[in-house]
């Protein structure tokens, strides 16, 4: 009798475990097994129309100062927002967002409310309210029901965690009468008064791919490295790259998933060199980069071409060591343009309807420069966060 | 003829069929790629894998005394970011700072246990809440992502090695670790307190009414734990540096490990070495996947279909009464 109930008490367990398992690691309503296998998940997130209109917009060069890149925008349509202006500012700001659970977004997080800082000194913005989802549809969607129920926001600024399940939530945020801003992840309605974001993931992933051509003999083998797969951001990456591997003559030893986790990206790579010769490596994004070259490095071997992310770790390493490398970059600066912009609509000035902000990587050219502005900055922050001006620079971003 | 019997017998008793697995995934592992056994490549494999087979160790104490440890997961990754955070590259504070992550490893072991004993409250929901709290109390002191960096001192152990060994190359530390705790743990469950240990894991009232402090060995089993994975944050931390993922699904490996080298969950069964074989077994696995060219997405399902056969494996061998005598294995 003892061991059956054992057993069973085992398999109660186990169902609780593997439920645990469950809602703990994944972060998005990802597609099932079928995306999940490398070959296939290229055709279903690749579109044509938009990969070809991300590649171009890499080479339009954006109305607005330089010097300001989280203003300025590419090719953009202003639309009017004379219907959502008020008088007299002190505006309440409700920002709901998809989560902190990743440094780009922690250091994109303390960049927004230094921006908003300054606009509440200024008198623009009285009360800025958040939400903070945890990467859980479902609370965002009473999240932003809260704001709305709420009644007494001004404006409503969105970062989606997913596409599709937020898609009504934005919509009803929209019919409340208030002006609605999407940034970063995009939702299917276009009834927000803008949509904020850099030119893409096809452009980031295709930047890499082609630094890895140009710098790498025909014939070299490449290892992809992946955080983890059924995000549409990281699968447009890994999308436009597979396009421009396809027309060259690297070889592409394969693409391995890592969930960005350092142990799992060096032993990935300490085993592709057991068997042979590595030559580049193409990452979508720079979490864990550094562990990567410290497997060639205990290898003993010569450091590969390497594109990484903006991310001061990767680039420290890539400073120290002298090696090839490309840090391709999803502007983290886009964290300030959403409140700016709700100040804008607020006052009724023109806002873009698609607000594309720029997105150019960071060549070996433009390397010590960025290292040195962000020389106090902790290994996990990233490089364009465009913060470099606002009052709370340096301790805001330096003591997280 | 005996022996041969007995051969069998040992073979499909859970304990050792964990051996046979191992030597078939390596046999895998060498016809995908003959090159895995020259010395470079092995050592690497075994200097990755060290981390795992000391957290498999540390988690066995607890599950052959009748408990679960959920949170070790969380704690090798606290660890690690606390070690990145108070170092913040200063190589004069490594080995305070590693005294400072001692003792926090106790003190988290020290918590499961007194609320799994002293409040009765399940270890499963301890180390469960356990794993919640650190894993959310890391993120809100660091602000989400972690800070800082390790120093080249603190990297060693779980990085480098004794250079320049005819044949092997590297013998790595991490791999001398290993090997120094295994022996200790396996030495532990032949003192009184393992078998204790044992005794209140298979049936806590009998052990409780002979006279033994069933609370104090479980607690004690609980710090074990702790301790293991602060070790492990050392080596992983060592290994492969800061990440905000550290240690991410460590747990359900590491039991899965455990399970897989025929430990009984629920307690009172199963040796030390075997668990530590089957966090070997598990590592190897994953770099036979990793030769087929699998992806690595297939891991959680793969631990999963583990789990479950594992554990009815042991089951069925447990009610089947023929052989019954010889599946009370010796503690080891």
């Amino acid at each position: 009798m003892k061991t059956q109930r054992l057993a069973a008490a085992s398999v109660a367990a186990l169902g609780l475990l593997l439920a645990t398992g469950c809602t703990t690691d994944t972060p998005d309503d990802s597609p099932d097994d079928e995306a999940t296998t490398g070959a296939d998940s290229g055709d279903e997130w690749f579109v044509q129309a938009d990969y070809d209109e991300q590649l171009a917009q890499r080479d339009i060069e954006p109305e607005g100062d330089p010097n300001t890149p989280w203003l300025q925008a590419i090719e953009p349509e202003w639309i009017d927002t004379a219907d959502f202006a008020q008088e007299g500012g002190d505006a309440t700001l409700c920002f709901s967002n998809a989560s902190v659970s990743n440094p780009w977004r922690v250091t994109g997080w303390i960049t927004m409310q230094q921006q908003v800082a300054v606009l509440q000194e200024s008198g623009q913005i009285g009360e800025f309210r958040h939400s903070d989802a945890g990467d859980d549809d479902d609370q965002q969607i009473s999240d932003i029901q809260a704001f709305i129920d709420a009644g007494d926001c001004d404006a409503m600024i969105i970062s989606p965690s997913t596409t599709a399940t937020l898609t009504p939530a934005v919509e009803a945020a929209c019919a409340s009468g208030v002006p609605v801003i999407i940034f970063d992840r995009g939702v299917n309605t276009d009834c927000a008064v803008t949509f904020i974001h850099p030119i893409g993931g096809y452009a980031f992933g295709a930047d890499a791919a082609e630094f890895l051509v140009d710098n790498l003999e025909p014939g070299s083998t490449v290892l992809a490295l992946r955080i983890l797969p059924g995000v549409d951001v990281l699968e447009n990456r890994w999308a436009a790259a597979q396009e421009i591997f396809g027309d060259s003559d690297l070889e592409i030893l394969g693409n391995e998933f890592t969930g960005g986790d350092a142990a799992e990206i060096k032993n990935i790579v300490s085993q592709y060199l057991e068997r042979g010769e590595v030559d580049g490596i193409w990452m979508d994004a720079g979490d864990g980069a550094v562990a990567a070259i410290e497997a060639f490095e205990d290898a003993g071997q010569p450091l590969p071409v390497m594109t990484g992310e903006d991310e001061l770790s990767f680039m420290r390493k890539w400073e120290e060591t002298g090696m090839t490398a490309l840090a391709p970059v999803y502007s983290n600066f886009q964290w300030r343009t959403p409140v700016v912009a709700a100040t804008m609509i607020l006052a009724g000035e023109q806002v873009p309807a698609e607000w594309v902000l720029p997105q150019d990587p960071i060549t070996e050219a433009e390397l010590a420069d960025y290292l040195e502005r962000n020389a106090d900055m902790p290994s996990l922050h990233y490089a364009k966060f465009g913060g470099e001006d606002l009052p709370g620079f340096p301790d805001a971003w330096r003591d997280r | 003829m005996t022996r041969v019997r007995d051969l069998i017998a040992k073979a499909t008793n859970p304990t050792g069929t964990v051996f046979i697995l191992l030597v078939l995934i390596l046999a895998g592992v060498f016809a995908m790629n003959p090159g895995f056994f020259e010395g470079p490549s092995l050592m690497a494999f075994l200097k990755q894998a060290a981390p795992l087979v000391i957290l498999a160790a540390g988690q066995y104490f607890v599950i052959v005394s009748g408990n679960f440890d959920l949170s070790v997961g969380a704690l090798v990754g606290a660890q690690v970011v606390i070690a990145a955070r108070l170092i913040d590259g200063e190589e004069s504070r490594t080995l305070p700072v590693i005294l400072v992550m001692i003792a926090f490893g106790i003190a988290v072991g020290l918590v499961n246990g007194l609320i799994t004993t002293v409040l009765k409250v399940q270890s499963f929901i301890t180390t469960l809440g356990m794993l919640l709290v650190l894993y959310g109390a890391i993120r809100l002191w660091t602000g989400g992502a972690p800070t800082g960096s390790l120093s080249e001192s603190f990297r060693t152990a779980g990085r480098f090695g004794i250079e320049g060994v005819p044949v092997l190359g590297q013998i790595p530390w991490a791999l001398l670790i290993m090997i120094g705790l295994g022996a200790g743990a396996i030495a532990l469950m032949r003192t009184r307190f393992g078998r204790i240990l044992m005794a209140s894991g298979d049936n806590e009232r009998a052990a409780s009414l002979s006279g033994a402090r069933v609370g104090t060995v479980r607690t004690a089993a609980f710090v074990l734990s702790g301790l293991s994975a602060t070790v492990a944050g050392i080596l992983i931390g060592g290994y492969a540096g800061v990440s905000a993922q550290v240690g991410d699904g460590l747990e359900f490996t590491v039991i899965t490990a455990v399970v897989l080298g025929g430990v009984v969950l629920g307690g009172g069964r199963g040796s030390v070495l075997a668990a530590m074989a089957g966090a070997l077994t598990i590592e190897a696995l994953f770099t036979l996947f990793n030769q087929m060219a699998l992806p690595a997405t297939l891991r959680p399902t793969v631990q999963g279909a583990i789990i479950i056969a594992a554990v009815a494996y042991a089951a069925g061998r447990r009610v089947r009464p023929a052989p019954a005598a010889t599946t009370t294995a010796t503690p080891s």
